[in-house]
């Protein structure tokens, strides 16, 4: 689903934030980047989202070479990929509905299949009671669920979430963790980047680490529990964190 | 269905940021109720000035023995001349009657016409008229001027009076250019930045559209449309307010002085449909350009 191969990112001559970096993550897989900050994590997001351009190396997605993408059709590679960001990047102006709502205006998309697929989206992410508030009267995880219904909602067949819940208290990580294990159980295939060391302990899912832009490590969890339920995943979680 | 679409995501965008898009109506309001008065008065400038250089004339005199035969030829030669646009002639007969009524007693005292048939000329372009005096009596190797016909006796153009009035009514006019072309692109900047000020506080905004997906002219079309509406409401106002002025004050002043009413103003209709369109198009195209830099995702 994603290959990266010897990909290296310079900001400037002498510094380099991913440094000859490559892997490969198949589809359905569910896979954590982890590192400190600085080691490389938000970089690699960035170059899949192709908001910047590495410096050498090649990234693919869906077989895709990144690079052969021209500026006027990254929008609508963008489409193919749900993107979750720390800070939520919810419009402001709009009520929850409307926000999920735009990523299908974006696309075309009439006004029927939005009355179609918004209403569902936001139940499957518990936010049936908050349609028509305002991200500014939401809490933190509300918001977060709200950035995952937009992500998720043109089911795309990769979502990538950049620190999705560094902002988050631990009981609301486990439930947005929970959100994204369930759609990667429809068969998406998740990356998420964190520094949260202790959830990606207690999840026990495929890690790749950076550090000063190399990777370190990338394991499959022993005890990797793939025919768990949603529900078994989140008991799980939440005696670990005991 | 989209350009519905845009056009409710537009007045979304303005409800929603009422003080920026009131800041950036209020600024196309003042520019085109400034230009609406500075356009008018430019015009009635040049025109006055034109007029002033319509005076440029130069005198062809004959010879005093001059013959029918040569004031028809002359009268040819001179009709035939393109940078002349009006040749007037006046006779011994009417000069010495003109000038009698202005100076009897010189007249009297000198009994008979010593006054030559004259060809007043009028040249189609004022800044011509060295040229038609050159063309009509060429300088001569020794100093003095020959003539082209042999029964014209002297080609005057009252050098000093012609180059006053060229010296300053071009002056008038470039001025005048100048501070149009000034105004112009200041009004232009003026709007411009307000609008990037009103966009700068929604880029992260346009950030966040391009990082669903959203192709660069499904973010602009509503920006654009703002402009667009942002102008409208803006020069409409303006020009109600222009109307008023020239219903209230400018008519009726327009009977005493010639000058308003001079017939190269600019009539009405014509010059609010022109503030009109400019103010739509530069808030429209300012909108749309400022986004630009913005969009670079």
């Amino acid at each position: 689903m994603i290959s990266f191969s010897g990909v290296e990112k310079r900001y400037s001559a002498t510094d380099a934030a991913l440094d000859g970096v490559s892997f490969d993550i198949f589809p359905g897989e569910f896979v954590f980047l982890v590192g400190h900050s600085g080691s490389g994590k938000s970089t690699a997001m960035k170059l899949l989202i192709k908001e910047l351009e590495p410096t050498a190396g090649e990234i693919r997605v869906a077989g895709r070479d990144l690079a052969k993408i021209p500026r006027p059709r990254v929008p609508y590679y963008r489409r193919n990929l749900g993107v979750i960001f720390q800070d939520y990047k919810l419009l402001p102006n709009r009520t929850v509905y409307e926000n999920v709502a735009y990523a299908l205006q974006v696309t075309g998309g009439g006004r029927r299949e939005i009355r179609d697929k918004v209403p569902d989206i936001l139940r499957l992410t518990g936010l049936s009671t908050k349609l028509h508030n305002y991200p500014d009267q939401l809490s933190g995880g509300e918001q977060q669920r709200v950035a995952i219904a937009r992500a998720f909602v043109n089911h795309p067949p990769l979502l990538i979430a950049d620190e999705p819940t560094g902002n988050l208290d631990p009981e609301t990580s486990i439930g947005i963790m929970q959100l994204l294990y369930r759609i990667n159980q429809t068969g998406t295939t998740v990356l998420v980047a964190t520094h949260d060391v202790a959830m990606v302990d207690k999840m026990r899912r495929r890690v790749i680490e950076l550090a000063d832009g190399r990777k370190i490590r990338d394991e499959q969890s022993a005890a990797y529990a793939a025919a768990e339920s949603t529900r078994e995943f989140a008991v799980r979680m939440r005696s670990a964190q005991g | 269905m989209k350009p519905v679409f845009f056009l409710r995501e537009a007045l979304r965008a303005l409800k929603r940021n009422a003080i920026p898009s009131f800041a950036a109506m209020a600024t196309v309001l003042v520019t085109v109720l400034v230009l609406g008065v500075f356009i008018p008065v430019v015009q009635a400038t040049t025109g006055a000035a034109n007029e002033v250089r319509g005076k440029v004339i130069a005198d062809v005199y004959l010879k005093t023995d001059a013959k029918r035969a040569d004031i028809e030829r002359v009268d040819r030669l001179l009709k035939s001349e393109p940078m002349i646009s009006k040749v007037e002639f006046i006779s011994k007969d009417q000069a010495y009657k003109a000038e009698r009524e202005r100076n009897p007693k010189a007249y009297e005292l000198l009994g008979s016409n010593p006054l030559p048939d004259t060809f007043r000329i009028t040249p189609g372009n004022p800044d011509d008229i060295g040229k038609i005096r050159d063309a009509l009596a060429p300088s001569a190797p020794g100093g003095g001027r020959t003539v082209v016909d042999p029964a014209i006796d002297e080609v005057r153009n009252r050098e000093e009076d012609t180059n006053k009035i060229l010296a300053v009514t071009n002056v008038v006019k470039i001025t005048m250019a100048l501070l149009a072309g000034l105004l112009g692109i200041a009004s232009m900047l003026l709007i411009a930045n307000t609008i990037r000020l009103s966009l700068y506080a929604r880029r992260r905004e346009v950030e966040v559209m391009k990082l669903v997906g959203a192709t660069d002219w499904f973010i602009r079309w509503p920006f654009v449309l703002e402009g667009v509406i942002v102008g409208l409401f803006g020069g409409v106002v303006a020009i109600l307010l222009l109307a008023v002025v020239k219903i209230a004050v400018v008519d009726p002043l327009a009977a005493d002085f010639a000058l308003i009413a001079a017939p190269e103003t600019i009539d009405f209709p014509l010059l609010i449909g022109l503030l009109l369109v400019a103010a739509v198009s530069v808030s429209a195209l300012g909108s749309g350009l400022s986004l630009r830099k913005f969009l670079r995702v």
